[in-house]
């Protein structure tokens, strides 16, 4: 029984890879994600030059062979700057989406396995987190707790969590009527391992999905919020400082203005892809629809 | 429909109630003493009673929710503590700048969105859909700020057509005033434009595999009829309920696109008032603007309700 369990499971992944080489949003997507997962983990041990050094001789330089994107107004590597700011996206995507995903899906399957007044509950405050935007409620924070790295990421991520409840619970509650689970309940599972074991597996996808498309909003906030002065705080550059920064340097710098810019929204559009590629390949329903005759 | 209207105000009433909860928990409560946040830890100790007295911090929390509630529903926001007006003063003066330019970024947001999309679903899997959807994957993926500089850098910068920012008032006339929000509403209505098209595409793409659509295709109507009159009518649920939810977002784009543009508006000043730890003026906003969420999500509820009777009886929980 596990044998055949296991050949269906590596002919699932073998399949998935095999329509994944041939869907070009997936592999656009998955590059540019990679590459930006890269930059920024490289960022943590190595960049050109130091980004917090001020070099005031060399201020808005351009293009060169020493500093390929040129510098700043303080003189600062432009690409080591870009660099650093993939690093600070990354981290407050990955936090904000870990904190979504780790209190928003246990508290979706417990709405889902314990109907009632949790599920009630859980449906009631995630409308009432809706009506808070992620950029209001990291307003408020940053009002009373100052602005910072952390408070940004704990308002982007707070948002997360409803998101997360909502769709675990929506697609937990058919997976809890399925066979195999009434089984499990009947023959005396208990219920965390009947979650972990038999259910987990089956609501992963859109969950994944769910959170390439979060780890892109949470991005697009943060980068929001430091515009703003709210959230990463200097000399540590994030790239929606920069853009703050560029703005009183249009006349004369305005590369200062485009390349943060850049850097945000292809990152964005990679998640989206990769988001957008992952639901096609993972929803069977959706790789039906593709093989249907176009009307 | 009246009962499942009186279900939904019920509904509105209690988040309305524990939203304001919500907002006065993080701004009052948690930070243990609000006036000591606002004016800093050097702060003298008589200004500190002055400003304690000013906001009631010697009454408990319950009593000061309650009456806070109550002076709110009557129009009475308080005394802002930077300007020393009161806080509805403030936020009348500043709603003439972000009410239009709200109106205008749903306008314009519409006007792309839904021709684009219904286009879009018309031509699928044809060059003129991937374009349009192209565009619009580009168009989620670029954030609205950058948007604004990219704006701000090609009309005021490069082309010098119009002024880098700035609000010069409705009193020199409505045009100019409304010249001044067109760049503004346009970087804020971007992204919603690209996300409520492609809603419409997909909305109208599976309304077009209905058997109704086939029957009028069958009895001989044009193809625009076909599309206009019975496709897209019929496919406008979702993407009115998108709006409603995009309305939220837009109020918040506002905050950034404000300062983007120095606009004094409602965004603007929740951030000055952010700056100069005014937490009376942060609080009022900030509840305002989520009452206004809330309550356009009603309307939302109810309009699809009403073009949908079958969500009336589930009570519109989805």
């Amino acid at each position: 029984m596990s044998d055949i369990a296991t050949i269906g499971s590596i002919r699932q992944r073998t399949g998935f890879w095999r329509r994944a080489i041939r869907h070009p949003g997936f592999l656009i997507g998955g590059a540019i994600s990679l590459s930006v997962l890269l930059i920024a983990a490289l960022a943590l041990i190595w960049t050109p030059y130091p980004v917090t050094v001020l070099n005031i001789a060399e201020k808005l330089s351009a293009a060169s062979i020493a500093h390929p994107l040129g510098t700043d107004h303080f003189g600062r590597d432009i690409l080591s700057m870009l660099m650093v700011g993939a690093g600070n996206s990354v981290a407050v995507g990955l936090v904000a989406v870990g904190l979504g995903i780790g209190l928003g899906g246990p508290l979706g399957l417990l709405s889902a396995m314990r109907p009632g007044l949790i599920s009630e509950a859980v449906m009631r405050a995630s409308d009432l987190a809706f009506a808070f935007p992620a950029l209001l409620t990291a307003v408020m924070i940053t009002a009373i707790y100052g602005p910072g790295t952390m408070n940004s990421i704990i308002a982007i991520g707070i948002f997360n969590v409803p998101v997360f409840a909502r769709l675990t619970r929506g697609v937990s509650l058919s997976v809890w009527e399925m066979e195999y689970v009434t089984a499990a309940r009947a023959v005396g599972v208990p219920p965390l391992q009947i979650a972990l074991r038999h259910m987990l597996p089956n609501i992963a996808s859109p969950l994944i999905v769910q959170a390439t498309i979060q780890f892109a909003l949470a991005i697009l906030a943060e980068a929001g919020l430091s515009y703003l002065g709210l959230g990463t705080q200097p000399p540590q550059p994030s790239w929606g400082k920069m853009l703050h920064e560029a703005q009183t340097m249009l006349y004369f710098a305005p590369m200062l203005a485009i390349l943060p810019g850049i850097c945000i929204a292809v990152t964005v559009l990679g998640l989206n892809l990769l988001g957008d590629g992952l639901r096609d390949l993972l929803d069977p329903k959706l790789r039906r629809a593709a093989k249907l005759p176009k009307t | 429909m009246l009962e499942f209207t009186v279900r939904r105000l019920t509904a509105l009433a209690a988040t309305l109630v524990v939203a304001a909860m919500i907002v006065f928990l993080v701004m009052e409560v948690l930070p243990g003493d609000p006036a000591e946040v606002m004016l800093g830890l050097n702060a003298q100790p008589d200004t500190l009673a002055a400003l304690r007295a000013q906001m009631g911090l010697d009454r408990p929390a319950p009593e000061r929710f309650v009456s806070w509630i109550l002076a709110f529903l009557s129009g009475d926001l308080g005394i802002s503590y930077t300007y020393d007006v009161p806080v509805s003063e403030l936020i009348g003066e500043r709603m003439v700048v972000t009410l239009p330019l709200a109106l205008m970024a749903i306008l314009i947001s519409t006007l792309i969105a839904l021709p684009s999309g219904v286009l879009s679903a018309m031509f699928r899997g044809r060059p003129a859909d991937t374009i349009i959807m192209g565009i619009a994957q580009l168009g989620v993926a670029v954030p609205n700020f950058w948007f604004a500089i990219l704006l701000i850098l090609l009309f005021a910068v490069t082309l010098g057509w119009t002024s880098a920012g700035g609000f010069p008032g409705f009193e020199d006339g409505i045009l100019p005033a409304l010249g001044s929000l067109l760049l503004p509403a346009i970087a804020l209505a971007l992204p919603q434009a690209a996300i409520l098209a492609r809603v419409t595409r997909s909305s109208v793409i599976d309304v077009l595999g209905e058997d109704y659509i086939r029957t009028a295709r069958a009895k001989g109507l044009p193809g625009g009829t076909v599309i206009w009159r019975h496709a897209v009518r019929n496919a406008l649920a979702a993407p009115l309920t998108i709006m409603g939810l995009q309305f939220s977002f837009l109020l918040a784009g506002t905050v950034i696109i404000e300062n983007v543009f120095y606009l004094p508006g409602l965004g603007r000043l929740m951030f000055q008032a952010i700056a100069q730890r005014d937490l009376i003026v942060v609080k009022d906003i900030v509840v305002l603007l989520v009452a206004i969420v809330i309550t356009v999500n009603f309307i939302v509820d109810i309009l699809y309700a009403w073009a949908d009777p079958r969500l009336r009886q589930g009570g519109g929980n989805v």
